[in-house]
């Protein structure tokens, strides 16, 4: 009798380095991505956590202003570029999306590979940036200080964020034409799984949104290098026209953020409620929505810029708007419990705890969009609060919900559940004692990016110091158990959650070729009617 | 024969094809972006300084430049012959002769792009501390030039990876691997360069015509 | 500890308009969390997989409840967003007899003009009761001027002037801050926002006046007041080098010549700071035009 773990698999199916260095396969590519932005998550955090001792007094000496000036630089820099734009694509999108299609690997396997290599590039000369110095811009480099003034290694820095973009434009083409083209017999459009619905969505704005990126850090190096004159106003320049390139993109890059945690809730709930999705068409079309409208908002970042009022007034009203979409998945994920046979596993505590957090951090998106008050709340803690709401509390929550979902099928391991409920539960605490306290800071009046504060501002920051030790915890605890699980888990069979969708027809861990033949689809997407029992976990 | 086409995670010639098809069409979108990024700076900065642009680009050689449009144009033709012929199977002496016409009128245009920024350099209108120009106002002109090598900078590294391109596109010619059942290699090749002249034919007339002529 | 606040105190005319949309925004996002959070507490408590309860005639979609939901919140924001823009569009509406005082931001300092000459460093003093224009230009980076018990704030840019106003209405002391980062020290770019009652607006306005005195005490408190202090520390650990005892030592220049710190380097030192650089200072501190201080 052979068990799957005996038979040969992705992982075991060569195990020379050179297979994987040279791997086309969309499983062990992801893996790898795995292990590179874990690395930059934990490289991040470092950062975070060294930020949070530095406020936990008015004025601690633990590091130089100068130096936590880089610290909130490589923050910033290593968490978006390096962890949550690549990080679902990367990871699930990447083992998933052939698997989900019926197919046996992604459209261009080879761009696939050079995709990673890329963002290794990339990250090679960040990283190179860091070890030499830092950069003490911040991650949104605002000029004339980053072109003209600042005295870091912005070009360096420059020069690997550019390069990484590349990274995340080939994977989004690579997902787009999958998706078109490689769909298995019988798989139209309206019966793909959400999450594929979610990725298409995210793919449209990373290859229309951050060749926009590419363009403005490489005429910001050209800039600093040939002081050209376009971004500073003592050679003819303008600040405000490199805020609108940056905005261009970085705005709809958080819903390249977002959205792929969106499409993993979509595929949590329905499993751990044993029903159909409520309002299929609804959270595809909201993701298409999301994904356009997200284009056209990005001057809510620049409300008190000098941009003008009118220019304040559209982005305004599209901020507002583009907030519906969201709403409408949120009002769908909660009704599709309704007669629902729930099952809380640690997915779905991942997944119920990120709709809660997720619209915390929405609605208070509704009161930034709102001009009046934006004003009072721009470039303050309030702001920081908000996105990490989103952020954290969404897209981490949701991604960490999915590695969890589908560890077994990646490692062929199950996780140990207990530890599983627990890091969940540590995690949800840990975060809101971080992040709420700094909605009251913000409103307060505490600034963003400031080493030193007046004293009446010190019981919230040490709440949130507190609370980051305690999600520090939370983030560890997986970490360890999951490694732990590779070596002493159970085997886990192809199904142990008795869940719909093509990836879990087949073996766990799948075989190199995904499928022995190309499966055949006939039914909708969710059909939990037919099969309303959790599997033997 | 067509097997050994058919990568291995695809089922059918048709879905490679259309596969690759919609690839290189999704890249030339994110292309657009790119360089949109750059006409949208160069839109800002003529509405800003429209008598500096205007000087400076008396400036630019024109006659160069009406040279380098007609070979990247007559680059196309070339170019797309070159596809057909290989489209119709069974013609690799033609289709050589078409690819090498082409990168041949590809270097052409580099070098004579090179012969004009040689001249750039030597009269000081490289951005930089060395950049000199009476007539016109300085930090504005200097904003105008910074977008004139930016752009056909940009421009030039596209055409020397098209160069690469085209000479694998050479090497698998060669080797016989096109058929009337498989050449999209060489179609996806094809739309890039087009793209690539396609760019030029919106660069020359804003950086080389706006002056009075 | 003191007290510690959780809501910063309204001081001026806007203050209240925007608590007043910020209390709405957070009754509806308290509204929404909640009644989400309770949904799903009670559909997880009803129907977990251990409850016998009716799950017969579950449906996936149902088209009127779609727009009800999306609906709804459409209109509710467009409220928030009609609302939020009348209260921005008074933000930017200068009253017509509004004060005008000037404002210069630098790295790290804030200097700020009264119409009739008076000036001030990371300070502000003004009346209550009389609406106030401030406009802002920056000597080098992207400032921004906030001040939290006002609600208002707006970048400060370098090469063209932004405006912003406001009419204070409680008398009292207010932090003063940058929130757009700004370099190294923007952490310190802070100060005091001083509301007085007019009479005493006026009588500071009349007793104002340019340092006099003893040459070294007005030496010191203009040190002092033009904020030198800020970066040169006598510790040495600030941005410049500490200039105690500089007065007669000989220095070494980057350049390798050594020269006496006398008075005329001193004062070349103020007016030009590039123009003669220590060995082992970098040039950063040294970009800020500095004709003010040839008045001084």
């Amino acid at each position: 009798m052979t068990t799957s773990a005996q038979a040969k698999n992705y992982i075991t199916n060569d195990y020379h380095v050179w297979s994987w260095v040279a791997t086309r396969d969309h499983k062990r590519i992801a893996l790898m991505y795995l292990v590179a932005i874990t690395s930059f998550f934990f490289l991040g955090g470092l950062a975070a956590l060294a930020m949070r001792l530095q406020l936990l007094t008015p004025h601690t000496e633990l590091v130089q202003a100068e130096t936590y000036n880089k610290l909130f630089t490589l923050h910033g820099v290593t968490m978006v570029f390096f962890f949550l734009i690549p990080g679902i694509p990367a990871v699930l999108g990447n083992f998933l999306l052939p698997l989900m299609l019926g197919s046996r690997d992604l459209a261009f396997p080879r761009l696939n590979l050079a995709s990673f290599y890329v963002y290794l590039l990339g990250a090679s000369f960040t990283l190179a940036a860091a070890v030499l110095g830092g950069v003490d811009t911040g991650w949104t480099f605002y000029t004339p200080y980053s072109s003209t003034y600042s005295n870091t290694h912005v070009i360096t820095m420059g020069i690997g964020i550019f390069i990484t973009g590349f990274s995340s434009i080939l994977t989004g083409l690579n997902f787009i034409v999958t998706t078109h083209t490689m769909r298995a017999p019988g798989l139209t459009w309206f019966r793909l799984p959400l999450f594929v619905w979610a990725l298409y969505a995210t793919s449209l704005i990373i290859v229309l949104g951050t060749p926009v990126i590419a363009v403005t850090l490489l005429l910001l190096i050209l800039e600093r290098g040939f002081h050209m004159g376009i971004f500073d106003p003592a050679l003819g320049g303008d600040p405000l026209l490199f805020q609108h390139l940056f905005w261009f993109y970085s705005h709809p890059a958080v819903y390249i953020m977002v959205l792929p945690s969106m499409g993993v809730v979509s595929e949590l709930i329905p499993c751990f409620a044993r029903k159909r999705i409520f309002g299929y068409n609804f959270i595809a079309f909201s993701s298409l929505a999301i994904a356009i409208l997200g284009f056209f908002v990005w001057g809510h970042h620049m409300f008190i810029s000098g941009q003008s009022l009118y220019a304040g007034l559209i982005f305004s009203f599209l901020s507002f708007l583009v907030a519906i979409p969201s709403a409408v998945k949120v009002f769908n994920w909660t009704a599709t419990l309704y007669k629902g046979r729930i099952y809380l596993r640690t997915p779905m505590l991942y997944a119920l705890g990120f709709i809660g957090l997720f619209t915390i951090g929405g609605l208070t998106g509704i009161m930034l969009a709102c001009l009046g008050l934006d004003a009072h709340v721009h470039d303050t803690y309030f702001i920081i609060a908000h996105f990490h709401y989103i952020m954290v509390g969404g897209t981490i929550m949701a991604y960490l919900g999915g590695i969890h979902f589908w560890w077994p099928k990646i490692s062929g391991k199950l996780y140990p559940e207990f530890w599983g409920k627990l890091s969940a539960m540590i995690v949800f605490v840990g975060f809101n004692l971080t992040f709420f306290p700094q909605f009251i800071l913000g409103y307060l009046g505490m600034p963003r990016r400031i080493s030193t504060y007046p004293p009446e501002f010190q019981v919230f920051n040490v709440m949130s110091t507190a609370g980051a030790t305690i999600l520090g915890v939370g983030y560890l605890m997986p970490f360890i158990y999951l490694i732990w699980s590779l070596r002493y888990g159970k085997d886990a069979g192809p199904n142990p959650w008795n869940a719909t969708g093509l990836e879990w027809t087949t073996a766990s861990p799948p075989p190199t070729e995904n499928f022995a033949e190309v499966p055949t689809v006939s039914e909708e997407a969710y059909d939990y009617r037919s099969r309303p029992e959790i599997g033997n976990v | 024969m067509s097997d050994r086409d058919l990568s291995h995670q695809f089922e059918t010639l048709e879905q490679q094809a259309l596969a690759s098809s919609l690839g290189i069409w999704v890249f030339l979108a994110t292309e657009v972006l790119f360089f949109g990024g750059l006409f949208l700076l160069y839109t800002v900065y003529r509405i800003k300084y429209p008598a500096a642009f205007m000087e400076s680009s008396k400036l630019m050689d024109i006659k160069l430049g009406v040279i380098n449009t007609a070979i990247l144009l007559t680059s196309s033709l070339t170019m797309a012959l070159a596809v057909h012929s290989a489209e119709e199977g069974e013609k690799k002496q033609a289709t050589l002769r078409w690819l090498f016409l082409t990168m041949f009128l590809g270097i052409v245009f580099l070098g004579i792009k090179g012969i004009e920024y040689h001249h750039k350099f030597v009269e000081h209108l490289v951005p930089g501390p060395d950049f000199v120009l009476e007539s016109i106002n300085q930090q504005q002109a200097q904003i105008f030039f910074g977008l004139y090598f930016a752009m056909t900078g940009l421009h030039a590294l596209h055409m020397i990876i098209g160069l690469g391109v085209l000479s694998v596109m050479g090497g698998m010619t060669w080797m016989g691997k096109f058929t009337k059942a498989y050449s999209n290699p060489i179609h996806v090749a094809g739309l890039y360069w087009h793209f690539v002249d396609v760019l030029w034919i919106f660069l020359f007339p804003l950086l080389y015509l706006i002056g009075n002529r | 500890m003191g007290n510690v606040p959780f809501f910063p105190v309204q001081a001026s005319t806007m203050a209240p308009q925007v608590d007043a949309l910020f209390a709405f925004l957070m009754a509806i996002t308290a509204f929404f969390s909640l009644l989400i959070a309770l949904l799903i507490v009670v559909l997880v408590i009803r129907y977990h997989h251990k409850t016998d309860a009716d799950r017969q005639g579950a449906n996936n979609s149902h088209l009127v409840l779609e727009l009800v939901w999306t609906g709804i919140p459409l209109g509710i924001v467009m409220v928030v967003f009609v609302w939020g823009a009348d209260v921005f569009y008074r933000m930017k509406t200068v009253p017509p007899n509004a004060l005008q005082i000037y404002v210069v931001g630098k790295q790290w300092m804030w200097k700020i003009q009264h119409p009739e000459g008076q000036r001030e460093i990371n300070e502000l003093h003004v009346p209550v009761g009389q609406p106030i224009e401030l406009t802002m230009i920056s000597e080098d980076v992207v400032h921004d001027f906030a001040v939290p018990a006002f609600r208002m704030k707006e970048d400060v840019l370098p090469g063209r002037y932004t405006h912003q106003w406001f009419e204070a209405t409680k008398v009292g002391e207010y932090h003063l801050f940058c929130d757009q980062y700004c370099g190294t020290l923007h952490s310190g770019m802070t100060g005091r926002v001083t509301v007085m009652e007019p009479k005493d607006f006026a009588n500071w306005l009349a007793h104002w006046t340019r340092p006099s005195g003893v040459m070294t005490s007005s030496g010191a408190e203009l040190f002092q007041r033009m904020a030198c202090a800020t970066c040169h520390l006598p510790s040495g650990a600030g941005r410049g080098p500490s200039l105690t005892g500089l007065y007669g030592k000989t220095v070494t220049l980057q350049d390798g010549r050594t020269i006496t710190a006398d008075d005329t380097y001193i004062r070349e030192s103020i007016l030009k700071p590039a123009a003669k650089i220590v060995r082992g200072i970098s040039l950063s501190c040294h970009r800020f035009k500095t004709s003010w201080m040839s008045k001084a």
